[in-house]
């Protein structure tokens, strides 16, 4: 029963908080949004103190039923693990106590000293949050273009194609290592991960060991056989002893259906001290060559894709590819509020960076804000109807804003460089910025202030500025923009 | 008839034996396929007029060697051959090209392709088509001619026109430019004489100004136009005025060339293609008054019903194409009064749709910023033909209308070559024989899709 109640949970959690990843129209966000909001974590940096609150009563109840129906890491984890069909091949390890509490203290102090890399590296649902983004999207998306291919050809508008793109390397990488890890770990001894390296699972170990429901063992009823031990995937039970580790059970229920004798039950009753055991070490894997594998092949493929992009029709001007320019300070998305609070409570989730409709948010590879979203507008530029990555951040990173909120925030200001501009480079009529300037922010003046029909060139009003990148977005100069937009470290209202 | 009763016959054969009904049918209809409707005029039927200048015949359907049949950027040498062939073979005999189409390629592909035929088989023509100023000099214009007849492998034009004119900012001082300041018109009325051009002409397309001066030149007897080449159309008749001011209607041009007597040669008998692909109610009408003839076959007959017509042209880049056209001019049935009335009527219909009048030519293109303009037309009024036009919020379709609108636009025309990038620079609109202001036309597709995609509910952001 516990097994069963648990997969179904499990199985709903993780399936909308994929497909709240996956989903590029922005639909699934409306009514799935909440499975990202009561991820630990995130609430924790988010100061929702319900949601904590929340999960640390659910705890002190239940144990860590967190690890197994909350978190999507954890549940990708029980996922890869019951694949391997092989029967009884876990055992009982004592708890690496000294590694799960160095690591905590790491996590904690990277978290106080804002070594920010290393928090999102350790954060678990932003983990799976980069697998998600960085290994499935794509997947998903050459699925949809197929549809939307099919669609094509029968004339139908239902599905609409969409651009498959890598939008951070070193994001990418990091996506590609952490999966193979954790598969490795999880293929091999199951919750490895979760109870010696996630500082999540080892804060609520704390508040497990006192729960009030937990698995217990009847020592009349059992015969020391093993069974259950054999198939704990978290490792826990050490039946010679007949005791359970409270701090690593992730309450998954598969010991009490392999135990023949009805010696094990989730209840109440107060249970005996544990007893500390001896330490053992981790087992060692050899995933880097396989890592470097996978990483060669992947950035080969695309390397083909890039040059299959470079096709040339006809009659058809050659377009070059945007470059951005360099900012002295980075674009940090309308909601933000300032590059230091996006910097504080960002976990590198990339949830906002794959519902970005624009093709605007990707993430950093500085090292200090890795993986964090920036903004930059080469492929697009931040609409003025979309406030999607606002409603969607976990962590208050980025805090929600309405559309009208959103036209008076200045994340930045435009900066023309006229010897991009092409009324003064190619002679012509331009004026696509100003144009296109949802702000009304800039104005075409002529060169030649006595004759009015000479070519006009833009003029900036920055105080009315947003910093949206139409202008940028639109420049025709190639591949450096004629007008960009330059961060503000701390957005303003106008 | 003759088809009905073949197929009945068949029927009642069916019972008797395959073999008496195989027969049967070989008998009757000589290589007509069972079950099929005949794809294939039998040759010898086209229509044919007379030129009364040289007492040339010529087949009403001409065949226009524009957009050839290509594998990639080269031409398809193989399939043009093919589809000449197949066009004398049923009495197509003129064949119209220029040195500037098919990215200069037509001239030489026609040659090879007509070389392998008898030179009193097929009328040839081409033009002077010296638009860069490099080729506006004497010796410039000169060396095209000579290119010419070097390139279609002949020592004779039949058929040679001035090209477009009518265009640019100034139509009269262009057309000086081209052919009087350098003398190369009187050049050419020399060469007409020692009989290296049979007949001279010239195609108009934009300022009436040019088209009036040459005629009255004409009525002068300062020179002789042998023949003029006209857009002429159904939807043109009455309505290209009213489409763009800029330009003439073409009962005005066929009335003026009919009044002198010289042989109209008909280009755009579909609007490239645009009278093909007409709005769902048209078919519908079309349809039930002729269910076995193809849409286009009715702008055809339009065009081919004017007596003064010399030959209506038409740019055939697939096989299927010629077959369709060859067998509506084999012979060519004219247009009842009721017919004409008809498309006259449809032609407001079409007219009130407000369509972009681009024939997708490519004239105007590349753009050298990149924007593919005969595209977003295209997608502008494929939406316009399909009603999807989302111009009202209050209506129930609109949602739909406008998803259709976006997602269509974005399959038809990358984002990078979308409206929102066109500078506005205008170098386009001067080589647009439909006289369309480009950019004009492109910022008001701009707004509209800014609007539409201002218009996103929470849930379709994205397109």
């Amino acid at each position: 029963m516990l097994k069963k109640t648990r997969i179904t949970i499990a199985a709903a959690v993780m399936t909308l908080i994929t497909l709240l990843f996956l989903d590029f129209t922005g639909t699934i966000r409306c009514w799935a949004g909440w499975t990202a909001k009561i991820q630990f974590l995130p609430a924790l940096l988010a100061l929702n103190i319900v949601v904590v609150a929340a999960l640390i009563v659910l705890t002190l109840i239940f144990g860590r039923i967190y690890c197994s129906v909350v978190c999507p890491l954890g549940i990708m984890q029980d996922l890869i693990s019951s694949l391997r069909k092989k029967k009884n091949r876990f055992s009982f390890s004592p708890e690496k106590k000294w590694l799960r509490y160095a690591v905590l203290a790491v996590f904690v102090l990277a978290l106080i000293l804002g070594v920010h890399a290393l928090v999102a590296l350790l954060a678990p649902y932003s983990s799976y949050g980069r697998i998600a983004q960085n290994l499935l999207c794509p997947v998903y998306e050459a699925g949809n273009n197929v549809l939307a291919a099919i669609a094509k050809h029968y004339g139908s508008y239902a599905f609409y194609s969409v651009d498959i793109w890598i939008r951070g390397i070193a994001t990418f990488a990091v996506a590609v290592v952490t999966f193979v890890i954790i598969a490795i770990l999880a293929w091999r001894n199951g919750r490895t991960y979760c109870n010696t390296i996630c500082p999540v699972g080892t804060i609520l170990s704390f508040f497990a060991r006192f729960s009030w429901m937990k698995i217990r063992i009847d020592a009349d009823k059992c015969r020391t056989c093993g069974k259950c031990s054999r198939n704990c995937k978290a490792s826990c039970i050490d039946f010679k002893n007949m005791k359970v580790d409270y701090s690593r059970c992730v309450v998954c229920g598969n010991c009490l259906e392999n135990c023949s004798f009805d010696a094990l039950h989730y209840t109440r009753r107060p249970a005996a001290k544990p007893a500390e055991a001896p330490a053992e070490t981790v087992p060692a894997t050899d995933t880097g060559r396989r890592n470097f594998l996978v990483g060669t092949a992947l950035a080969a493929s695309s390397t083909l894709l890039a040059q299959e992009d470079k096709k040339v029709d006809g009659g058809l001007a050659v377009i070059l590819d945007k470059q951005p320019p360099e900012r002295t300070t980075p674009l940090t998305p309308p909601g933000s509020i300032s590059a230091a609070n996006l910097h504080r409570r960002c976990t590198a989730c990339q949830l906002c960076i794959s519902q970005c409709p624009n093709g605007v948010l990707r993430p950093s590879t500085d090292l200090m804000t890795l993986m964090q979203p920036f903004m930059s507008y080469e492929d697009g530029y931040c609409r003025p109807e979309c406030n999607r990555c606002s409603s969607v951040c976990p962590t208050g990173a980025i805090q929600p804003l309405s559309l009208a909120d959103k036209s008076s925030t200045q994340i930045g200001h435009a900066v023309w460089v006229g010897k991009n501009c092409i009324p003064l480079v190619d002679r012509v009529e331009c004026g696509n910025c100003a144009r296109h300037c949802p702000a009304g922010a800039i104005e075409m003046v002529p060169m030649n202030q006595a004759d009015r029909n000479s070519l006009k060139y833009p003029v900036l009003n920055e105080a009315r500025c947003i910093g949206c990148g139409a202008c940028e977005y639109v420049c025709p100069a190639r591949p450096f923009s004629a007008i960009y937009v330059e961060g503000h470290e701390v957005h303003k209202t106008i | 008839m003759a088809n009905d009763i073949n197929r009945r016959n068949f029927l009642k054969a069916l019972g008797g034996g395959v073999v008496a009904s195989s027969a049967l049918l070989a008998a009757c209809t000589g290589k007509d396929r069972k079950g099929a409707a005949s794809q294939d005029a039998a040759a010898g039927q086209m229509t044919m007029r007379v030129n009364h200048n040289t007492g040339d015949k010529v087949g009403l359907l001409g065949y226009g060697m524009v957009r050839l049949p290509s594998q990639g950027r080269t031409i398809d040498q193989d399939m043009v051959n093919r589809q000449v062939d197949y066009a004398i073979e049923h009495g197509v005999n003129y064949f119209d090209t220029s040195p500037a189409y098919s990215q200069g390629l037509s001239e030489r592909a026609t040659g090879i392709a007509l070389h392998r035929h008898p030179r009193d088989k097929y009328f040839i023509a081409t033009k002077l088509s010296n638009f860069s100023a490099s080729t506006q000099t004497r010796e410039g214009s000169i060396a095209m001619f000579e290119t010419s007849l070097k390139e279609l492998q002949v020592d004779y034009i039949d058929y040679l026109l001035l090209h477009s004119i009518g265009g640019g900012n100034d139509a009269i001082a262009e057309f000086n430019q081209r052919f009087m300041d350098n003398g190369i018109l009187d050049w050419l009325v020399e060469q007409k004489a020692i009989g290296r051009i049979r007949n001279l002409g010239f195609s108009y397309h934009g300022d009436i100004a040019v088209f009036d001066m040459l005629l009255k030149w004409m009525d002068e007897g300062r020179y002789h136009w042998d023949f003029v080449q006209v857009e002429l159309n159904y939807l043109d008749w009455e309505w290209a005025n009213e489409i763009n001011r800029r330009n003439t209607d073409a009962s005005y041009l066929y009335e003026e060339l009919t009044k002198r007597s010289i042989p109209a040669v008909i280009m755009e008998p579909l609007l490239g293609g645009r009278l093909a692909n007409v709005p769902e109610k048209v078919v519908q009408q079309m349809k039930q008054m002729r269910p076995e003839d193809s849409i286009a076959s009715w702008a055809f007959r339009f065009a081919g019903s004017h007596e003064n017509v010399l030959t209506v042209l038409s740019g055939m880049t697939y096989m299927e194409h010629l077959q369709e056209n060859v067998k509506t001019f084999s012979p060519l049935d004219p247009l009842s009064e009721k017919e004409e009335k008809f498309l006259l009527t449809i032609a407001e219909d079409i007219y009130n749709l407000k369509d972009i009048p681009c024939n997708e030519c490519n004239y105007c293109m590349p753009c050298p910023y990149g924007i593919d303009i005969p595209g977003i037309f295209s997608h502008y009024n494929k939406m316009n033909h399909e009603v999807n036009m989302p111009d009202k919020k209050q209506s129930p379709s609109y949602r739909k209308q406008r998803r259709a609108f976006l997602v269509g636009y974005d399959r038809s025309v990358p984002r990078l070559r979308q409206a929102n990038h066109c500078v506005g620079c205008n170098q386009c609109s001067p080589h647009c024989p439909q006289r369309i202001n480009i950019p004009r036309e492109l910022r008001r597709i701009d707004t509209l899709v800014e609007n539409l995609k201002r218009d996103g509910k929470v849930e379709d952001t994205t397109i």
